[in-house]
């Protein structure tokens, strides 16, 4: 089901495999047969094995480290530790925080410590095992509370970030209230009043290809860095200060990535491979397990949200407060970007007059928290939603009307003074994700026979034929912002070739963009057919030899490097034209006065007069063309009021869920989850419901099964492992019908929406609402355990 | 580290008296892990792939004797008749994958309270059968578990079968996850009704530092059930009685709180399970009487 | 040590081996055959499924000296079977591709294989068979929707052409 597109410009009219179609992805057969090159597959020549010691506590200071009997190991090559460090010994996403190996004081479960090369995995994990590290255990800080008491140990002493001006205590990272119209007024013509207290546990990433990279030492005393990450040149502006080196010696190549939804934003073995590399002037390839990749990358921020809702009786919803602590862990990473979005989305996707919102991120000695798909919106989202239905119930409304009348549109005013200027269709995400038609009933029935098992809460585990099962209904809508926000210049870089082989001519398109199971690479060459009317496109793997593409996070990377990509594609194009204006010009008039296209290899008219083939255009000498390319620029918070125009575009999905739950023993089937999203332009169909279905179905973890355990007493980690953190598997993945809409940005290439992240947000609330449906508890913490469910 | 790679069990059996600190691995799903997460570095792995007789079973007697390596895919696809509660147990086990590899004797070996096959095996009656160059030892199986991870074998000794009494009645086997399907228990329940001596046997998983029997709510059930005539009868178990025999398999519970679940949800789970599984069986039992009846 | 065993249908041999590596280590570090991934190595993800005689296994939970003699399939070793020429994918790969089931393509491998293994067992499954059958293969990125698709396609294409 989809919408029609609006106008399309002429060049984009007459492409095969050009935007709007379902191509296949350029890299599936190569990933069907096992040829594709993940960062764990490298191998090189006399390449040696990194490992890395972490550290067994939360917090402790290092009074020694004895490195002797590693080095004794007969198989090691190399032994690091903090005070081998050849130059900057801290790196960071935004502040410079991190200890490439611990300086003395450890601060999270799991922290690097010392590093190990060795001609074998076990080699070198034995060696790391005979190194003696003596700990001095120091008090943990574990939350707000324990984290901004008096006399609290200061995890960063000294800071002089951005950020540290304006806190109140120096164990928080970043504050940003929001506070608009007026709340006290408001709330004295309130009819209804709802408070809430939320609870997010910590969520992980999980992707399944895990922390890895071949590091090659190069004759100029640089690097070669080949590697899975989301974003190649922030690595490389945080890495060459580690390694003393200058940018242009340290080379970094992009590998296969196994998935990232924001786990592969911060460095996590990048640096070490490199300086084990450097040091032992040999390869060193490092590839966490899945225990390592617990420790190795950040976490989605657990949060606690309370929030205060009035409304009028009719159901106008007149203000809104709300307090949002973010749990950032040991270091920033990017906790003051997340505190942003949590402030500026925490309304939701409603109008509301009056708000006073804050947002908080804490440093403690929990695992370092940051990027993970929906960032900051995803834990206001879950609490909002809850909010809708309280408020909805407190007027004895149907929880979707009382939603679309406060449902914001184009034109409606963010809490942070922003217009929405692009369609904001929430009332109809919401009327078309209810139309859907309902799963039905009891399916696990079948005529006459025994239950089957897989259809109902519990599946092979046999633990209900039906008995306790009451089914549920929740709905859900979410806003995200596209793009990096508050005045970040978030640009990307494209350079794309024309050039004739024989009678064809063959584009060839070069960007750092990270492609990490997004299907970037997809677009990109659908998005050079259209502009360039050739069937054939090559994509230059992604370097550092060309300038940065951003990072594949923030729903960013079709809109912005494909944006890019566009423009130096146009820029080619107006060349190709320029040059057989000169070269053919007098030989039709056409050349000057008709609208020029590119199709099928030919320049065309508008009209569809062939004027000259492209390869003749060319002839021996290809055109290049390359560009940095902007979205509009977006401005920072006022760090009092939160006002400003802090992003570039909005994102809407809505979820409808259908659960099953075992009430007796808590147990929960999603039944169906049904989704309806405005894409703005569909570039690639297939690649968008995929974008969708993958996010929903992360959403339908954190609802009823992800977290990461983090003891409180001793802030270590619980779970690290995929035996106890557990994420869906295909039999707890129900049906996702996706609903498409197409409402052009006009300000955005194609006039599409960034895809990957709304999904994610609105897929937990939904679930959680048809849980509380069906049992009728309140279910205040996600994930809803069966603990919860049953009081127990 | 050394591999050991003995041909038949003769072998076998000398390899571990000759290193009886030698671990011995079959299906690998449980030690492998051990090594792969650098948690267990054995001096001897001993592999038992190659002993053909621990893949075999035999049904020709009272009880089945089940070769210790016999994958769980193999009981789902080839014993269900004779072994359902086990059956259903093992449909539970990690995913197909795992299913192709582990065993009962593995789940045995490693003695976690969490294996599946546990409450299956108490609930029908078993023996291990364990041997080693001294000789054979039947050990019942209530007797083979002595602590979390713990289990009844000498250092030279190796498990050959498990001999499961062939089921006379209706078995049923649940278990409680957070996922629905490749999950660890986080409590589990078994169930078989012997109409042959009017008994009625459970296993519980998970919900001890061993696996256990539910004896004071066997007895009871077993008590009732004579009491109201119900095993000539057929009659439906009165809820009060499939209650409280939920309840006093709760009670035989001593469980901890873990990352996988509360003791208090583990007592919770284990008496819904109970009452659960029993109207399961009885149902089925009911069912078969009224068959027979008929078709005298 | 030495193992010696069966790799799509060609004999390896690995040297050196420790006793403590998996089948999956030597198919990935010794024998150049990485297409088998490494995404938990605890048996709970199924990305380095193969077919140890046949039957699906995860190769990180089988110690390398346990293959001797026998033999191995790994996703390099589907393309040109069930049917398919020498050299082209096999009807579930091209089922993988076609209908976008394919993302970051680390859980592919091992779904192509646990897919290919319950098509050859049932040939025309229910949705319930074929989410039991991959219920040991996580994927991350799709939320299996297209992965059902492919499934369900390679079955169609292999009822028209059967």
């Amino acid at each position: 089901m989809r919408d029609t597109t609006p106008a399309v410009p002429a060049q984009a009219r007459r492409t095969t495999g050009g935007i709007g179609e379902s191509t296949l992805r350029p890299d599936g057969i190569p990933k069907v047969t096992g040829e594709f090159a993940y960062a764990s597959d490298l191998w090189h020549e006399d390449m040696l094995w990194g490992f890395t010691l972490r550290s067994p506590h939360a917090h402790a200071r290092i009074r020694s480290v004895d490195v002797s009997g590693a080095l004794a190991t007969p198989g090691v090559h190399a032994v690091m530790t903090h005070d081998d460090l050849p130059a900057a010994t801290r790196y960071g996403l935004e502040i410079q925080d991190t200890p490439v190996l611990a300086d003395g004081v450890v601060r999270h479960h799991g922290e690097p410590v010392a590093l190990v090369a060795a001609d074998h995995p076990e080699t070198a994990r034995r060696a790391a095992a005979r190194i003696v590290v003596d700990y001095e255990q120091l008090p943990v800080v574990t939350d707000e509370k324990t984290a901004t008491a008096p006399g609290a140990p200061v995890l960063h002493p000294g800071r002089t970030d951005d950020h540290a001006p304006h806190v109140a205590h120096p164990n928080i990272v970043h504050r940003q209230p929001v506070v608009r119209g007026d709340v006290a007024a408001a709330k004295a013509r309130a009819d209804v009043v709802v408070t809430g207290e939320y609870e997010m546990g910590m969520q992980d990433q999980a992707f399944l290809g895990p922390e890895s990279g071949l590091a090659v030492p190069a004759e100029d005393g640089g690097v070669d860095l080949f590697i899975a990450t989301q974003w190649l040149h922030a690595d490389l502006r945080q890495i060459a200060p580690v390694l003393g080196l200058p940018e242009d010696k340290v080379r970094m190549t992009l590998s296969g990535v196994g998935g990232a939804f924001g786990g592969r934003e911060d460095l996590s073995m990048q640096a070490h491979a490199c300086l084990l590399a450097l040091r032992t002037g040999r390869p060193v390839k490092i590839v966490y397990n899945r225990f390592e990749s617990f420790f190795g990358h950040v976490h989605r921020h657990p949060a606690k949200l309370a929030y205060e809702h009035g409304a009028t009786r009719d159901g106008r919803l007149l203000y809104m407060t709300c307090r949002i602590v973010l749990d950032g862990g040991a270091y920033a990473s990017s906790s003051p970007a997340v505190v942003g979005n949590a402030a500026s989305l925490s309304a939701g996707p409603y109008e509301i007059p009056s708000v006073d919102i804050e947002a908080l991120a804490l440093y403690t000695n929990n695992p370092p928290c940051g990027a993970m798909r929906g960032f900051g919106a995803v834990q206001a989202c879950f609490a909002y939603e809850a909010q809708m239905d309280r408020l909805a119930a407190a007027l004895e409304m149907d929880p979707v009307e009382f939603r679309r009348r406060n449902a914001m549109s184009q034109g409606s005013v963010m809490p942070t003074g922003q217009v929405v200027d692009a369609p904001a269709p929430v009332a109809e995400l919401l009327r078309r994700v209810k139309a859907m038609p309902l799963p039905p009933e009891r399916q696990w029935e079948s005529a006459g026979g025994a239950p089957d098992v897989r259809a109902l809460p519990g599946g092979l585990s046999n633990t209900t034929h039906g008995e306790g099962v009451v089914r549920g209904i929740g709905y859900a809508v979410g806003i995200k912002n596209v793009g990096f926000s508050e005045g970040f210049d978030d640009y990307s870089t494209a350079r794309v070739r024309l050039e004739a082989a024989g009678s064809e001519v063959v584009a060839t398109v070069h960007t750092a963009m990270a492609e990490v199971g997004q299907g970037g690479v997809t677009v990109h060459t659908q998005i050079a057919r259209t502009e360039l009317g050739v069937a054939r496109v090559v994509l230059h793997p992604a370097d550092t030899r060309v300038g940065s593409a951003g990072s594949t996070s923030a729903s960013r990377q079709t809109y912005v490097t494909g944006g890019a990509v566009r423009r130096a594609c146009e820029k080619a194009r107006e060349e190709v034209f320029e040059r057989g204006r000169a070269r053919f010009g007098t030989y039709h008039p056409a050349w000057a006065t008709a609208e020029l296209l590119l199709e099928g290899g030919k320049v065309v008219t508008d009209g569809g007069e062939v004027l000259a083939d492209l390869a003749d255009v060319l002839g021996d000498e290809a055109v290049e063309a390359e560009v940095e390319w902007r979205h509009r620029p977006t401005e920072p918070f006022d760090p009092h009021t939160g006002q400003g125009f802090g992003h570039v575009q909005y994102s809407f999905a809505a979820h409808r869920a259908v659960v099953e739950v075992d009430t007796e023993l808590g147990l929960v089937k999603v039944v169906e989850l049904a989704c309806a999203q405005d894409v703005g332009k569909a570039l690639n169909p297939l690649s968008v419901a995929g974008q969708i279905q993958g996010g929903t179905t992360q959403g339908l973890g954190l609802a009823v099964m992800e977290e990461i355990v983090v003891d409180p007493v001793t802030a270590k980690v619980r779970n690290p492992s995929f035996t106890d953190y557990l994420i869906p598997t295909i039999l707890d993945t129900p049906a996702i019908p996706v609903d498409i809409l197409e409402l052009a940005d006009t300000h955005a290439p194609y006039g599409l929406r960034g895809v990957g992240e709304a999904p994610t947000l609105s897929s937990t609330p939904a679930v959680v609402a048809a849980v509380r449906q069906a049992t009728g508890l309140a279910l205040t913490r996600v994930p809803v355990r069966p603990e919860h469910l049953t009081g127990t | 580290m050394d591999f050991l790679r003995p041909a038949d069990w003769e072998e076998a059996l000398a390899a571990k008296a000759a290193h009886p600190s030698a671990v011995p691995i079959a299906g690998g799903t449980d030690v492998m892990v051990e090594i792969n997460f650098d948690h267990r570095r054995p001096e001897y792995l001993l592999d038992l792939n190659r002993v053909g007789e621990l893949h075999e079973w035999q049904t020709d007697g009272p009880d089945v004797r089940l070769g210790a390596a016999v994958p769980y895919t193999r009981i789902l696809d080839h014993l269900r008749p004779e072994l359902p509660g086990l059956a259903l147990a093992a449909h539970t086990v990690g995913s197909p994958q795992i299913r192709n590899r582990g065993s009962v004797g593995g789940n045995l070996g490693a003695a976690s309270p969490a294996g599946d096959s546990h409450p299956a095996l108490l609930a029908a009656g078993a023996d291990v059968e364990v041997q080693s160059v001294r000789g054979t030892r039947l050990i019942p199986v209530e007797e083979f578990y002595t602590g979390v991870k713990r289990n009844a074998l000498a250092p030279d000794e190796l498990i050959r079968a498990v001999r499961i009494r062939r089921a006379t009645g209706p078995q049923q086997f649940s278990k409680v996850g957070t996922r629905n399907a490749m999950v660890i228990a986080v409590c589990a329940f078994g169930i078989a009704l012997h109409p042959e001596n009017r008994t009625v046997r459970t296993g519980i998983g998970s919900a001890a530092p061993t696996p256990v029997r539910a004896r004071v709510a066997e007895e009871f059930l077993a008590a009732a059930l004579e009491e109201g005539g119900l095993w000539e009868s057929g009659a439906a178990v009165p809820p009060s009685v499939a209650a409280h025999f939920a309840e006093l398999a709760a009670g035989a519970c001593n469980p901890i709180d873990d990352v996988r679940g509360s003791a208090a949800y583990r007592r919770r789970a284990v008496a819904v399970m109970a009452r659960r599984t029993l109207g399961w069986v009885w149902d089925a039992y009911r069912h078969d009487q009224g068959r027979g009846a008929r078709c005298a | 040590m030495r193992v010696n065993f069966t790799v799509n249908g060609r004999p390896q041999e690995a040297d050196d081996v420790w006793e403590g590596e998996s089948l999956l280590y030597v198919l990935r570090e010794r024998l150049g055959l990485p297409g088998s991934k490494n995404a938990c190595e605890q048996g709970e993800c199924g990305s380095c499924t193969v077919r140890l005689d046949g039957v699906p296994v995860c190769a990180c939970l089988v110690a390398a000296g346990q293959a001797e003699g026998r033999e191995v399939v790994t996703v390099e070793g589907l393309a040109g079977r069930s049917g398919a020429a020498e050299g082209e994918l096999s009807v579930v790969q091209r089922a993988f591709v076609d209908a976008g089931a394919v993302q970051c393509g680390f859980c592919t491998p091992g779904l192509l294989v646990a897919a290919d293994d319950l098509l050859e067992r049932v040939p025309q499954p229910s949705d319930a068979d074929i989410r039991e059958a991959l219920s040991g293969n996580l994927c991350r990125c799709t939320g299996y929707e297209k992965i059902l698709d492919a499934v369900r396609l390679a079955a169609a294409r292999t009822g028209e052409a059967g």
